[in-house]
């Protein structure tokens, strides 16, 4: 799709970060190292990290849920902490951990939120209906959030954060745990705010989603942004090509990634039996590895050479790769720690 | 319909109308009261069993314990109904705590952050629900108090003022649940946290019987603590004087017991709230 592009002489950022700080005392975690972002109007940014990287942290801070510890934030100029009431008129917050009611229907969760951002009390209602109408949900409007499915109680989330037409919209991973097709409702939703002029500010673990809805990503990680672009300049950074080699087992793929060694500087990564190799001239590169394979008798039964995904670029920035579903078993015992830490609210 | 219109972004930022925060915030807190109010009504099965457990207090103590219990100058039945009211009244403050933790955790009080609503509102419209609550509890124990030999012995100016005097005391004491529920770590721990405060304020009051009955040592506190002011205050109220148990002192200081309360819990639980984020 295409995006306009934001109106002319609108210079100021609709979302600024500046040196963002978070130490949570209970852990002595420092959640938050010193984070700068900017949104530019009418734009989609991707907050891309792994488990406990402190995307939500980030989100909390600005949508003025919590005050930084240093640094500061602005959304449309107006600074989160010191003007936070004006903030939380500008914005809408659909998070990991921000729901509505479960034992109200849908209608009265929408008309709640409305008399909490003090609309008009007709602006309210009609926009209720309306908003209940374009996210499918006009049949079960009567219904408490207990009887809705996952996908349901997501729309109905995003629904109750855009009661009052928010320029500014926060989504904390708005897709998590949901199957591809209500996904794919989802992200078209949010392609229609984007084309209607609002700005969004994402956090994902799906690199996909990252991919097709942000027009620049920020990935973070230990409470630091690590690189910063447009999904095709990360993609550049990374080299052209991707040899993906798969052989019989997993043993002889550490021993071809072992014999293989660093190429343009880079060393192969194991999955399993696969081993990749990011390289600038796939083809040339592609050819000699099988002749050394076949030379030391490892049998390749599968190669591919394909353009790095935002997903190559994360395991190159961060060192694993990212976890799609919170399984709480990964190679790495740090993002294990990490991804066991406390609920939010268990303070 | 008109998609776009509905999605479009709106920049506008209001403004209050002058005075209009105060009115911002009442409205507020009836938003919030009016929907704990309808959590209520969607678990019925919460209402029914609250309801028996007054209803059963009554009857138990009316009958099984009634003939055991001499309380001279009047009937057990008169004697135990304010025993009721308040006894009923503290535990179910302990839905304020419940209630409060729920909406921390389940991630409510998230969303409500980032509204541009009262700060106040939350615990504003909590404890109100409550109250309002309170108000069919102690109707419905007149009724059943009724139905088995109670009697208002003074008037009904002064029995409704022993109402609103417990529903005072009431609505104090649940912004100290609300303390409760924001500092416990799910609402099943808010809920047993509360019980080691009001087993011994309950029971070790004049609420069931009269203290003369106890030993020495737990009469020094049972005559003494808030729950046996307000339970004899409320005698005094609907049984009149010409006791050796209660008199118009005990009005005065449940009287002033109830605005204590909530004079001093309702800025710490607020002082709270701001920090439980
Ligand atoms: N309220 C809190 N108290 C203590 N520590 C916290 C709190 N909130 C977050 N943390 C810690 O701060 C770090 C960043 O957490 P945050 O939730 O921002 O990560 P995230 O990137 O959103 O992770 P996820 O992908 O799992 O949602 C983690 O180590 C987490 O344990
Ligand atoms: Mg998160």
């Amino acid at each position: 799709m295409v995006y306009p592009l934001a109106p002319a002489g609108d210079v100021q950022p609709a979302v600024e970060a500046v040196d963002l700080v978070k130490v949570f005392a209970k852990g002595n975690v420092r959640a938050l190292d010193g984070v700068s972002l900017r949104v530019e109007a009418g734009t989609v940014l991707g907050l891309l990290g792994p488990n406990g990287a402190g995307k939500t942290t980030a989100v909390r801070i600005l949508s003025t849920i919590l005050t930084p510890d240093g640094g500061r934030a602005a959304v449309l100029g107006h600074d989160v902490v010191r003007e936070a009431d004006v903030v939380r008129q500008l914005i809408g917050l659909a998070g990991q951990y921000a729901t509505v009611d479960e034992n109200l229907t849908g209608r009265e969760n929408l008309r709640m939120v409305g008399r909490l951002s003090h609309l008009p009390k007709g602006q309210t209602l009609e926009q209720a209906d309306a908003l209940l109408e374009q996210f499918g949900l006009a049949e079960a409007a009567n219904r408490p959030l207990k009887t809705y499915s996952g996908g349901m109680r997501r729309r109905i989330d995003l629904a109750a954060a855009l009661v009052s037409r928010p320029p500014i919209l926060f989504l904390d991973e708005p897709t998590t745990g949901l199957d591809p097709q209500s996904r794919q409702d989802l992200w078209l939703v949010i392609e229609e705010l984007v084309r209607v002029g609002t700005t969004v500010l994402l956090t994902t673990q799906y690199l996909e989603e990252a991919d097709r809805l942000a027009h620049r990503v920020a990935v973070v990680d230990h409470g630091r942004v690590i690189a910063e672009g447009t999904p095709a300049e990360l993609k550049a950074d990374l080299g052209a090509t991707v040899i993906e080699i798969t052989l019989a087992d997993p043993p002889s793929a550490s021993a071809a990634a072992a014999l293989l060694g660093n190429r343009d500087g880079k060393a192969p990564t194991l999955d399993g039996a696969t081993v990749e190799l990011t390289v600038e001239d796939g083809p040339r590169v592609a050819a000699e590895v099988l002749r050394a394979l076949d030379q030391h008798q490892l049998t390749v039964v599968g190669l591919a050479l394909r353009e790095p995904s935002l997903d190559d670029v994360f395991l190159s920035l961060t060192g694993h790769r990212a976890e799609a579903e919170r399984t709480g078993s990964t190679d790495d015992p740090e993002a294990d720690r990490r991804a066991l830490a406390p609920a939010r609210g268990g303070r | 319909m008109n998609t776009t219109a509905t999605l479009t972004p709106d920049r506008t930022i209001r403004q209050p109308p002058t005075g209009g925060r105060l009115r911002w915030a009442v409205a507020d807190a009836l938003t919030v009261t009016w929907r704990n109010l309808i959590n209520y009504t969607r678990i019925p099965d919460a209402i029914f069993f609250s309801s028996i457990q007054p209803i059963m207090f009554v009857l138990l103590f009316r009958y099984v314990f009634g003939g055991a219990i001499h309380v001279p100058g009047t009937t057990y039945v008169n004697y135990l109904i304010a025993g009721v009211y308040v006894q009923t009244v503290m535990f179910g403050a302990v839905s304020t705590s419940v209630g409060l933790a729920e909406d921390l955790h389940k991630g409510l009080i998230e969303r409500f952050r980032a509204l541009p609503m009262a700060r106040s509102a939350v615990l504003a419209g909590r404890t109100t629900a409550d109250l309002v609550r309170n108000v069919g509890v102690l109707l419905l124990i007149t009724a059943v108090g009724y139905l088995v030999g109670f009697r208002v012995q003074t008037n009904a100016v002064e029995f409704v003022a022993g109402l609103l005097l417990v529903l005072l005391f009431a609505y104090g004491l649940s912004w100290g649940f609300a303390i409760i529920g924001l500092s416990a770590s799910n609402s099943e721990t808010a809920q047993l946290a509360a019980f080691p405060v009001l087993f011994p304020l309950t029971f070790a009051s004049s609420a069931f019987v009269p203290v003369t009955s106890m030993p020495g040592w737990l009469q020094a506190f049972a005559v003494h603590q808030p729950v046996s002011q307000l339970v004899d205050a409320m005698r005094q109220l609907m049984l009149g004087g010409h006791s050796a148990y209660w008199s118009s002192s005990n009005v005065w200081q449940a009287l002033a017991w109830a605005v204590g309360l909530l004079v001093v819990l309702a800025p710490l639980a607020v002082l709270r709230y701001r920090r439980a984020a």
